[in-house]
């Protein structure tokens, strides 16, 4: 098989694999609301309207409430995701401590457990302490703060691990404690492993809907996932175009990250095999 | 560390002793403050309440009313008396035994026809990875919808192609599933750059010197590819089956959170998720939650069990 050959096998195959995006994006820029099974690409006639109404909401809910919402919460979960896996990663990477092995063991197993074998006494226990519903997101930031995607956990370490030893043994001559060397060194020569753990914290919240489901009740605190569906549910077959306009809108910001830092996705994905 | 220490401590000098067990305090001390915050998630977000839902499981618990203990009856009804359940189970074994050999079959075969220098591959890998990328998101799955719908644009193609109006892929008990399968597979990015991460480490030596005796592309790749790639391949299988037995997002949108038509996409985890919080039936749905963590438990053990035969750890280098 020649290059050229392999070039075209997968162009072809690429733009079948983009076809159903790029309808997504060119179908809410044709006018009226019947050409939804027009499978051509390219609009007889552009207009932003579906974008205006789309904006405008539903059920009196501006969308733009929707946006803000699943914004704060990520960036409150990137945060927090970030500073406690690092955390634990330089725990787990470069000190040395009674029964690590056992924890980083556990680490390990929680990896592989299914998420839906502690959904229900956590959504009991959030109940109880009345963090359901509330307008901080507390049940989904708190898991957050305590570093339970040990996902994150195993990329850090795995990157960590890697950081040259010497370099904190000449630090400790000049007096520097493992707090200071977890500060003054591993935190910023591991900076591309954090912006890939932000990076992917990110997206899983922007896209989680299952936890934002079970815990966000109210459509004013709701963040896009939960959004777009009672759009859907609401406005059924009457307004597509709208509802495909707010789609476009809702994976922009996935766009945007992907395109300006390209190279931490491969490199996330590569070294650690991040599901997906 | 401990034994230069007692070495000290044999020459009859105890300070370094003093000062090497301070160390080990401190380190211990250092260590566990660095991993607190994952130890008390670990305790009261992980251990605690799955002890708490195997608890669960064995009763029967509403939200408003404590729990009732009823022995093994959860599980005896989900076997024996929940059609619903045994529906579920045959529909997530269903897409999982489609969904993730595909997937993982698309991925490779696409990895090695890329791994082959060419350029513009950053451009390539970019164009493959955005399916996953959005794949997971609620857009994502309006869009599936909207597609495969009655008047939507698969059937516009097929009609203009063959002249035959198709009837709805979603609406269709048939053929509601396959959608699913098809958005999974649709996803094979992330596995790909996997394996194209793993093609890279394969030695170029050993392909010119299969070259040299006169192997086949076909051969080298049965004999060469396959064999180096096996451990990669392990994991992504792992990995894929995993999330594959968890999907959940994507089916509730599509089918509009009720599993149809006729129960036709009723996956696992929507069904767990339909019993624990619309019927409040959260012993039952706790006792579903542990029969899924020993399926995937057993799956995981099989495959690697099973890896023995197939996967080669390069003892050969």
């Amino acid at each position: 098989m020649g290059n050229a050959f392999a070039h075209l096998i997968i162009i072809l195959f690429g733009a079948m694999m983009l076809y159903p995006v790029a309808w997504l994006i060119m179908s809410s820029l044709k006018a009226g609301n019947t050409i939804f099974s027009d499978p051509s690409l390219i609009p007889k006639s552009f207009t932003f309207q579906h974008y205006v109404t789309g904006w405008e909401g539903v059920g009196r809910i501006h969308f733009s409430v929707f946006f803000r919402n699943s914004l704060l919460l990520c960036l409150v979960v990137v945060v927090l995701n970030v500073t406690s896996c690092a955390f634990a990663a330089y725990a787990f990477a470069r000190l040395n401590f009674k029964l690590k092995g056992l924890w980083f063991g556990a680490m390990m197993v929680t990896l592989m457990l299914p998420a839906h074998v502690t959904t229900i006494p956590r959504y009991v226990m959030f109940k109880n302490l009345g963090m359901v519903d509330s307008s901080l997101y507390l049940a989904l930031t708190l898991p957050k703060l305590l570093a339970t995607d040990a996902f994150f956990v195993f990329l850090l370490v795995q990157f960590m691990r890697g950081i040259p030893h010497d370099l904190d043994e000449s630090a400790r001559l000049d007096g520097c404690g493992r707090i200071m060397i977890f500060f003054r060194i591993v935190l910023p020569l591991a900076t591309p492993a954090l912006i890939t753990t932000a990076l992917f914290s990110f997206l899983w919240t922007w896209d989680d809907f299952f936890n934002q489901l079970l815990y966000i009740n109210t459509p004013r605190k709701y963040t896009i996932p939960l959004g777009l569906r009672m759009f859907l549910d609401s406005t059924g077959s009457s307004n597509w175009g709208a509802m495909l306009a707010m789609s476009v809108v809702s994976i922009l910001p996935c766009f945007a990250l992907f395109f300006s830092l390209q190279k931490y996705f491969v490199q996330g994905i590569a070294t650690t095999g991040i599901k997906g | 560390m401990i034994d230069s220490a007692s070495a000290a401590h044999r020459n009859g000098n105890p300070r370094p002793l003093r000062r090497a067990s301070r160390t080990a305090v401190e380190e211990n001390a250092v260590g566990y403050l660095f991993l607190a915050p994952w130890l008390i998630g670990f305790f009261l977000l992980t251990l605690y309440p799955m002890a708490r839902s195997l608890y669960y499981s064995f009763t029967e618990f509403g939200v408003l009313s404590d729990p009732k203990w009823i022995g093994w009856a959860n599980f005896a009804k989900m076997f024996t008396a929940d059609k619903i359940y045994i529906q579920s189970l045959k529909i997530t074994f269903g897409y999982v035994f489609m969904s993730v050999p595909l997937k993982l079959a698309f991925a490779l075969v696409i990895a090695v026809i890329m791994n082959r220098k060419l350029r513009m591959i950053g451009l390539y890998r970019t164009v493959y990875y955005i399916p996953t990328l959005l794949g997971g998101s609620v857009a994502i799955a309006v869009l599936w919808k909207k597609l495969f719908s009655g008047d939507g644009v698969i059937n516009a193609v097929i009609l203009s192609l063959t002249g035959w109006k198709a009837p709805s892929w979603i609406a269709n008990p048939k053929y509601a599933m396959y959608t699913l399968v098809l958005l999974t597979v649709w996803q094979f990015g992330s596995s790909m750059i996997i394996f194209l991460a793993g093609l890279k480490q394969i030695p170029q030596d050993y392909y010119e010197a299969a070259s040299v005796d006169g192997a086949s592309p076909r051969k080298q790749f049965l004999h060469i590819t396959i064999p180096c790639l096996s451990p990669v391949i392990l994991f992504n299988l792992v990995m894929q089956t995993i999330t594959a037995f968890q999907a959940f997002t994507q089916v509730f949108i599509i089918s509009d959170g009720r599993g149809g038509p006729l129960n036709s996409t009723m996956f696992y985890t929507l069904y767990l998720y339909i019993k624990g919080f619309h019927y409040w039936e959260m012993g039952y749905a706790s006792a579903m939650a542990w029969v899924l963590l020993l399926i995937i438990a057993v799956f995981t053990l099989v495959i690697f069990k099973t890896s023995g035969s197939w996967v080669s750890y390069g003892s050969g280098e």
